[in-house]
C-alpha cells in the first residue's frame, strides 16, 4: 500500500518476468494418474510395439496404449511373444489376433530419416475386417516422439470413438509447497510439467486464451488479487485489472477480445470486462450482492456466472455484453462457479449438498442436473476440449489433488503429485496445427 | 461459505454494551474482561493508548457461539517484542500493549457480520485513524475457511472486509481511506481442517499502509 500504483505495476513486471517462460524448468514431481472405470464397454485393442523404437523412459507404444487405456474406453490387449514385429499388413496374422481377441491392432515402425530426423509410420486395423482404417506418417525430431506418440493415440481415438482425442493438449494448475506457489503446464498425462510462474505469494484460477498462447490468473504479488495475462512462449506479462479491491476470476471471451473479471472496486464483487490487450474496465452486472466466477460460452453470446442475488449463490446468465440475467439452477443453496462445455449444451459447476462440495452439471436445455462427482470439497471444474471428461480440484487427506471424471460419471482419474498440494486446474484447448 | 448470511451488519453503537450480550455471558468473569475492553479501548482512544492496563483485551469471549472462536489478537501479539511497561513513546499500532496493535475480526460461517466482541476493536481503529493519525490509510484483508469454491470466497472474504468497512465509516473513517480486498481461503493462519482451524482462517485483517 506504500507504493503508487504505476510503481507497484512495474515491480510486479519486473519479478514475473524473472519468474516467467517455458525455460524454468521441469518441475519437482510430475503428475501419476490413477484410474477407475465401472461399467460400461471397452474396445479391446493391441498396440504393437514399434519397430526400431528405443524411446526412453517409455516407447512410443507404451504412450499411446496408456492414453487410448486412460479414457476407460479402451483395454489393452496383450501384445506379447510376436516376432518379428509386424510392420506391413501383409506381415499380421489377423488369426492370432482373433484369437487374443483385439477388435483393434496398431503396429508401426521408426526408422531414420535423412536429414538426422526420424520417420514414425503406424497403421491401425479392423482386425474383425482385416482391414486398415488408418495410415500416417511422421517425420520428426528425437525429442518429438513423446508428442508423435500422443497425436497417433488422437488419431486411434477419434478413428475408433468419433470423438476428437485430447492427448495432445495441455493441462495447468497450481502446485502449493509449503508457502510457496508454482503455476506449472503439463501434457494432458501430467508428463513434461514445467513451471511458468512462482510466487511466494498465492496463484489463482488460471485461464487459457482461446488459442493456448497465453494463460490469465490472478496473482497476489502486490498483496492482493489483481489479474495478470502471461504469453507462455515469451514469458512476458502485461497487468489487465489492477483497481481498488479484489481483481479475480479471469475469463476468456471466444474471440481472445476480453477477458470477463470479477472487481470489487464499486463495492461487492462484480462482474466486469477488459480487453484483453489492456483497457478500461466495463461493468456488466449491478446487483446489492456478489457477481463472480463469469465464464463465456463457447459461442461467445452468454455469460454464466455465480450471484447470490437472490439470497443464496447461484448459477446465472447473461448477454455477453451485458443484460438482464435469467436464473439457471433451484436446487440447493449453493451453485456456484459454473463453466461450459465446449459444445455450450452444458455447465458445470460446484454444488454443496448436506456440508459436501460435488461437481455437477446442468444441461441447460432441460434444467437436469448430475451430481458426477463424490468428494467432501471438490471444486473448479474444467471441460476437457472434447467435452469427455471433466478436470477438478479435490481435496483427499487434506491435500488438495486433481480428478477427473467423465461427463457420464463412468470414468474417474486422480492426478497425484508427489509433494504439495495440487489445485485450480484449467484444461487447455486443443493444439493449433 | 457465506451463503445465507449476506446482509451488511447495519447498526453499531460504540459505548453500550447491547442487552444481548449481556444474555449471552454466562460468566462472570468474562464480563468484567468485557467491561475491561470497553473502559480500556475508551481510555486508550482519549489517551493515545498510554500503558496503564495490565490486562489485554484478547481475552473476550463470545460465549454465545458454539463454537470456539480464537482469541482476537492472536494474529499480531505473539511476534512483537515486549516492551517496558510505562513507555509511552513507541507505535501504538505494535505496541502490544495497545487496542491498535490488535487486527482480526473473526467471523461465525456463513456470516460477514461483525461481532459485538470486535467492535471495540473497529471503534479503536476507528478512533486512531480520526483523531490520532488523520492522514493514515489502511487495508482491510478478508479470508475465508477452506470450505466453498475459492473464488466464490475470494468474494465473501472481500464482503467482511467491506461489513468492518461500514463500522468504520459510521465511526468517521473517510471511505476513501480504506480499500477493502480479500485472500479468500488462500491464507489460512491456521491449517488443519477442522472447526478450530476454520474459526481462526475466517476473519477480516486490519493493514496500515506503510507497515
Amino acid at each position: 500500500m506504500n507504493a503508487s500504483p504505476a510503481f507497484r505495476a512495474r515491480r510486479l513486471l519486473a519479478g514475473a518476468i524473472l519468474l516467467a517462460s517455458l525455460a524454468v524448468g521441469l518441475a519437482r514431481a510430475q503428475l501419476t494418474i490413477d484410474i477407475t472405470t465401472t461399467g460400461g464397454r471397452q474396445v479391446p485393442i493391441a498396440v504393437m510395439p514399434l519397430a526400431g523404437d528405443t524411446s526412453q523412459p517409455q516407447s512410443v507404444g507404451d504412450v499411446v496404449g496408456a492414453d487410448l487405456a486412460r479414457t476407460g474406453l479402451f483395454k489393452l490387449v496383450n501384445t506379447g511373444g510376436v516376432t518379428p514385429l509386424p510392420t506391413e499388413p501383409s506381415e499380421v496374422n489377423f488369426a492370432d489376433w482373433t484369437t487374443r481377441n483385439a477388435e483393434a491392432l496398431v503396429i508401426g515402425k521408426i526408422e531414420p530419416a535423412s536429414d538426422g530426423r526420424v520417420e514414425v509410420r503406424f497403421r491401425l486395423f479392423d482386425v474383425a475386417k482385416q482391414s486398415q482404417l488408418a495410415s500416417y506418417s511422421y517425420v520428426v525430431a528425437s525429442a518429438q516422439l513423446r508428442a508423435t506418440a500422443h497425436r497417433i493415440a488422437d488419431v486411434i481415438y477419434e478413428r475408433l470413438t468419433g470423438d476428437k482425442g485430447v492427448f495432445s493438449t495441455k493441462i495447468t494448475y497450481v502446485v502449493k509447497h509449503g508457502r510457496r506457489y508454482e503455476l506449472q503446464v503439463a501434457d494432458a498425462d501430467g508428463f513434461n510439467a514445467q513451471s511458468v510462474l512462482a510466487s511466494n505469494e498465492p496463484i489463482m484460477s488460471p485461464s487459457w486464451s482461446p488459442d493456448g498462447s497465453r494463460l490469465a490468473y490472478v496473482s497476489f504479488d502486490q498483496k492482493k488479487p489483481i489479474v495478470v495475462v502471461q504469453n507462455l512462449a515469451q514469458g512476458t506479462t502485461k497487468v489487465v485489472a489492477n483497481y481498488r479491491g479484489n481483481n479475480s476470476a479471469p475469463a476468456w471471451s471466444p474471440d481472445s477480445r476480453y477477458l470477463a473479471v470479477a472487481l470489487s472496486k464499486d463495492g461487492l464483487t462484480q462482474v466486469y470486462r477488459v480487453p484483453a490487450g489492456g483497457g478500461d474496465a466495463e461493468r456488466l452486472t449491478d446487483s446489492p450482492g456478489i457477481d463472480t466466477q463469469p465464464a463465456y460460452s463457447p459461442d461467445g453470446q452468454w455469460i454464466a456466472f455465480t450471484s447470490d442475488r437472490g439470497g443464496s449463490p447461484q448459477v446465472y446468465r447473461m448477454p455477453a455484453s451485458g443484460g438482464a440475467p435469467t436464473r439457471l439452477t433451484f436446487e440447493g443453496t449453493y451453485n456456484v462457479g459454473p463453466r461450459y462445455s465446449p459444445d455450450g449444451k452444458s455447465i458445470a459447476f460446484v454444488q454443496r449438498d448436506s456440508g459436501r462440495y460435488r461437481i455437477a452439471s446442468l444441461e441447460i436445455a432441460t434444467g437436469q442436473v448430475s451430481v458426477l462427482t463424490d468428494g467432501n470439497l471438490d471444486d473448479s471444474p474444467t471441460y476437457a476440449p472434447n467435452g469427455k471428461m471433466i478436470l477438478y480440484e479435490a481435496q483427499v487427506g487434506g491435500r488438495g489433488q486433481l480428478a477427473a471424471v467423465s461427463g457420464d460419471g463412468r470414468v474417474r482419474q486422480r492426478l497425484t503429485s508427489g509433494a504439495g498440494d495440487v489445485q485450480d486446474p484449467a484444461w487447455g484447448p486443443m493444439p493449433t496445427n | 461459505m457465506g451463503t445465507d448470511a449476506h446482509q451488511l451488519s447495519g447498526t453499531f453503537d460504540p459505548g453500550v454494551i447491547s442487552q444481548r450480550d449481556i444474555i449471552s455471558i454466562r460468566n462472570k468473569e468474562t464480563v468484567m474482561k468485557k467491561l475491561a475492553l470497553y473502559v480500556l479501548v475508551a481510555l486508550a482512544a482519549a489517551a493515545c493508548a498510554s500503558n496503564e492496563k495490565k490486562e489485554t483485551p484478547a481475552a473476550v469471549t463470545d460465549l454465545s457461539s458454539g463454537a470456539q472462536q480464537p482469541q482476537s489478537g492472536m494474529s499480531s501479539s505473539t511476534t512483537q517484542q515486549q516492551k517496558p511497561m510505562g513507555s509511552v513513546s513507541g507505535n501504538p499500532l505494535t505496541d502490544p500493549n495497545s487496542p491498535l496493535s490488535k487486527r482480526s475480526v473473526y467471523f461465525d460461517f456463513d456470516s460477514n457480520a461483525v461481532k459485538d466482541e470486535y467492535r471495540g476493536l473497529v471503534q479503536a481503529h476507528s478512533r486512531y485513524m480520526t483523531t490520532d493519525k488523520r492522514d493514515s490509510r489502511i487495508r482491510i484483508e478478508g479470508n475465508c475457511d477452506e470450505r466453498g469454491s475459492r473464488e466464490y470466497n475470494l468474494a465473501l472474504g472481500q464482503r467482511r472486509a467491506e461489513a468492518v468497512k461500514q463500522v468504520m465509516t459510521v465511526l468517521g473513517v473517510g471511505t476513501g481511506r480504506i480499500e477493502t480486498t480479500s485472500y479468500g481461503e488462500e491464507k489460512p493462519v491456521a491449517s488443519g481442517h477442522d472447526e478450530s482451524a476454520w474459526s481462526q482462517n475466517r476473519r477480516a485483517d486490519i493493514k496500515y499502509s506503510g507497515e
